[in-house]
C-alpha cells in the first residue's frame, strides 16, 4: 500500500506524456468531419486524405530536405568544431561553446524575426536559402554537443599512434577518429533531424508563397480547414520520429549518446 | 661518440614556459636496450615523445642513424612507439591493428598478409587475428601493441612504461618476452620505467633521470653497485644513507661514531650490507618482517631508524628487544651529494 502514491505519480506522468499522443492518433481515426475527441466513429479516411493534399506533399518534401541536408551541413561544420574544441587548448574555448549553444537558448521566435528583418529582407535572400541557413544553425548545437561528448571518450593517444605508424593528421582523423565516433555522429544526426523537422517558431517567419515547412503548412491548413486530417498527419509524423529513434536504438544503442 | 645510432644533443623540451627537460645529452648505440629510469614526473615520457617526433624541442638536436631528424614529422621518422595505454584501435581487429601501418605503405596484399602474420606470431598471438582489442587480456593487448610497432621495422622502438599496466606475474612474463624479441630482432630499444628492478633486469644501460636531467648513466651492474649520488643510491636500494662529519655519522635524529676513516660526504648501506647480531652499535628493534630468505628489521638507533636484513639462521629478535649491529666499511658506498 505504501507504493500507491508512487504508482499514482508514475501513472499521472505517463498520462501527460503519452496522453496527447494517443488523443491525436484517435482523433485522426474519426469518421466525422470535424476534429474532435472522442472521435465520432472510426475510419482511416483522414489518414488516407493526408496523402492527397498537394501542399502537404510539397511542404513535407521541403521539411525532409531541410532536416536531412541542414543536419548534414551542421555536422560538416560541427564535427571539426567539436574536434578543435576538444583537442586543442583554444583561447576562449568556453566562450565559443556558449556561442555555439546560443540557438538552443535564444527563443526561436527571436531568431526568426531577426533573420527576417536583418538578413532576408535587406539582403534579398531567397526564403529557401534563409530556411536552410536557419535550420543548419539551429541544429549546429546538437551536432557540437553530441559529437563532443563522444570525442571526450576517445583518447588522444590513439591518433598519435596512427601518426607514428605513418598517417598524416588528417588520415589519422579519418581512419581512427571518425570510425570511433560514428555512433555519436549518428545520434547527432537523429537529434538534429527531429529538431529541424519539428521546428516551428523560426520557420514561421521564413515562409513565402509555396515555400513552407510542414509544421507551418499544418498551422495554416488548420486556420482554414478544421478536419481530422491534421491529427492524422501529426500521428504519422510522430510514428516516423518514434520509428527512427527505435531503429537507431536497435542498431546502435542510441541512448548511450544522448 | 662515433658509434652513436641515436644522439640527443643539448635537447631542451618545454611545455609553454615550463622547461621539463633542460639540455639533455644522450648517445644510444645500435641494437642497445636502454632504460630511462626515474620517478614520476622526471621527464621520461617527454623525452620519449621528443624522440618520436610528437613534441618539438625548443632547442637542441636529435639525430638517428646519422640523419638530423629534429624537424622531421613523427610520421616520417621511422620510429616505433608503444604507448603506456597501448593506444590500440578499438574499431579494428587484432589483425587490422597490426596491418594498419603496413597498409599506409605501397605494399602488395600478400606482403601485408605475410608481414602481419609474422608479426603476430613473433609475439605469440596466432589465432587471435579476428579479436577486437576489447576482447583481449591486458597481456595480449600489450603484445598486440608491440606487434603493431614491430611490423613497421622501426629503426628505434620506444616503449613507455610498457609493463606498468600488467599484474606482477604477467609483468615478469612480458619482461622476458620483450628481452627475447629484442635479442631476436636486434632492434634498438628505449624503454621507460619507474621500476628499478625492471630496468636492472632488462637494460644494457640505464639512464637514471631526476628533474629532467641525467643523474647517472651506466650498466645495471654499475648503477647497482656504484651509485654516485644520494638520489641514485636511494633509487638503487641503499636505504640507509647518512652524512659524515669528521669521524661521525650524522642524521637529523642523532649521530654515531664512524668505525673507519672516510672523506666521503655521505655514506650509504643497503639493508643487506648492515651486519646484524654483533657490532659496536645497538638499537631497539621496532619492526620485523619475514621476507622468505631473510628477515627485515628496522632498528631504532642513536642515528635514527636503520634498515637491516638478517639471515633467518639467526634466531628472531622480537620487537622491543635490543639488537647489536654494524655499518661496516666493506659494504659502505661513498656518495658525493
Ligand atoms: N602536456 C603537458 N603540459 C604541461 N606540462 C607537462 C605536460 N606533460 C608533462 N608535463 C610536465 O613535464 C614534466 C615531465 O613529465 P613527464 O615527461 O610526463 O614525466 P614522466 O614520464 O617521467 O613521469 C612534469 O613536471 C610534468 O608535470
Ligand atoms: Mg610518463
Amino acid at each position: 500500500m505504501k507504493a500507491f502514491p508512487i504508482w499514482l505519480i508514475l501513472g499521472a506522468t505517463l498520462t501527460f506524456l503519452i496522453g496527447p499522443f494517443l488523443i491525436v492518433i484517435f482523433a485522426g481515426l474519426s469518421a466525422g468531419e470535424a476534429l474532435a475527441f472522442p472521435p465520432q466513429g472510426l475510419s482511416l479516411k483522414w489518414y488516407a486524405k493526408v496523402f492527397t493534399v498537394e501542399s502537404f506533399r510539397a511542404s513535407f518534401a521541403l521539411s525532409m530536405f531541410l532536416a536531412v541536408f541542414g543536419t548534414l551541413a551542421a555536422l560538416i561544420l560541427g564535427i571539426p568544431a567539436a574536434y578543435a574544441l576538444n583537442r586543442y587548448k583554444l583561447p576562449g574555448a568556453e566562450t565559443i561553446r556558449t556561442v555555439v549553444a546560443a540557438p538552443i537558448i535564444v527563443p526561436g521566435i527571436i531568431v526568426g524575426l531577426s533573420l527576417l528583418r536583418y538578413f532576408v529582407v535587406p539582403l534579398n535572400v531567397s526564403i529557401l536559402v534563409a530556411l536552410f541557413v536557419t535550420h543548419t544553425a539551429l541544429v549546429l548545437p546538437y551536432a557540437v554537443r553530441v559529437v563532443s561528448s563522444s570525442l571526450n571518450n576517445l583518447r588522444a593517444d590513439m591518433e598519435e599512434a596512427a601518426v607514428i605508424l605513418g598517417c598524416t593528421r588528417l588520415q589519422a582523423f579519418i581512419k581512427v577518429v571518425l570510425p570511433n565516433i560514428r555512433g555519436g555522429i549518428l545520434a547527432a544526426f537523429i537529434l538534429g533531424f527531429v529538431a529541424s523537422f519539428n521546428e516551428v517558431p523560426a520557420s514561421l517567419f521564413l515562409s513565402g508563397p509555396g515555400v513552407r515547412t510542414l509544421p507551418i503548412d499544418m498551422l495554416s491548413y488548420m486556420e482554414i480547414t478544421f478536419d481530422p486530417s491534421v491529427a492524422a498527419l501529426s500521428a504519422l509524423l510522430a510514428f516516423m520520429s518514434v520509428g527512427i529513434v527505435f531503429l537507431a536504438e536497435r542498431l546502435l544503442g542510441f541512448s548511450r549518446y544522448v | 661518440m662515433s658509434d652513436a645510432f641515436v644522439s640527443l644533443t643539448d635537447l631542451t623540451l618545454s611545455y609553454g614556459k615550463t622547461v621539463a627537460v633542460p639540455r639533455l645529452n644522450l648517445d644510444i648505440k645500435k641494437g642497445e636496450l636502454i632504460a630511462l629510469l626515474g620517478p614520476s614526473g622526471c621527464g621520461k615520457t617527454t623525452t620519449m615523445r621528443a624522440i618520436a617526433g610528437l613534441l618539438t624541442p625548443s632547442s637542441g638536436r636529435i639525430t638517428i642513424d646519422g640523419r638530423d631528424v629534429t624537424r622531421v614529422p613523427a610520421n616520417k621518422r621511422g620510429i616505433g612507439l608503444v604507448f603506456q595505454s597501448y593506444a590500440l584501435f578499438p574499431h579494428l581487429s587484432a589483425f587490422e591493428n597490426v596491418a594498419f601501418g603496413l597498409r599506409l605503405q605501397n605494399l602488395g596484399r600478400d606482403e601485408i598478409q605475410a608481414k602481419t602474420q609474422a608479426g603476430m606470431s613473433t609475439v605469440g598471438l596466432e589465432g587471435f587475428e579476428d579479436r577486437k582489442p576489447a576482447e583481449m587480456s591486458g597481456g595480449q593487448q600489450q603484445r598486440l601493441a608491440l606487434a603493431r610497432s614491430l611490423v613497421m621495422e622501426p629503426k628505434v622502438l620506444l616503449l613507455d612504461e610498457p609493463l606498468s599496466n600488467l599484474d606482477a606475474r604477467l609483468r615478469l612474463e612480458m619482461r622476458n618476452e620483450l628481452q627475447r624479441v629484442q635479442k631476436e630482432t636486434g632492434i634498438t630499444m628505449v624503454f621507460v620505467t619507474h621500476d628499478q628492478a625492471e630496468a636492472l633486469a632488462l637494460a644494457d644501460r640505464i639512464v637514471l633521470m631526476k628533474g629532467g636531467k641525467i643523474e647517472q648513466l651506466g650498466t645495471p651492474a654499475q648503477l647497482y653497485a656504484e651509485p654516485s649520488t644520494v638520489f641514485a643510491a636511494d633509487f638503487m636500494g641503499f636505504e640507509n644513507i647518512f652524512a659524515t662529519k669528521g669521524d661521525t655519522l650524522v642524521s637529523d635524529k642523532g649521530s654515531l661514531p664512524l668505525q673507519f676513516q672516510s672523506t666521503a660526504e655521505q655514506l650509504a648501506w643497503r639493508p643487506s650490507g648492515v651486519a646484524v647480531g654483533h657490532g659496536p652499535y645497538t638499537g631497539r628493534v621496532v619492526a620485523s618482517s619475514f621476507a622468505g630468505g631473510h628477515r627485515e628489521y628496522v632498528i631504532d638507533s642513536a642515528l635514527g631508524p636503520v634498515k637491516a636484513d638478517a639471515s633467518i639462521d639467526i634466531s628472531e629478535v622480537v620487537i622491543g628487544q635490543e639488537l647489536a649491529f654494524d655499518l661496516p666499511q666493506s659494504t659502505a658506498r661513498a656518495l658525493t651529494k
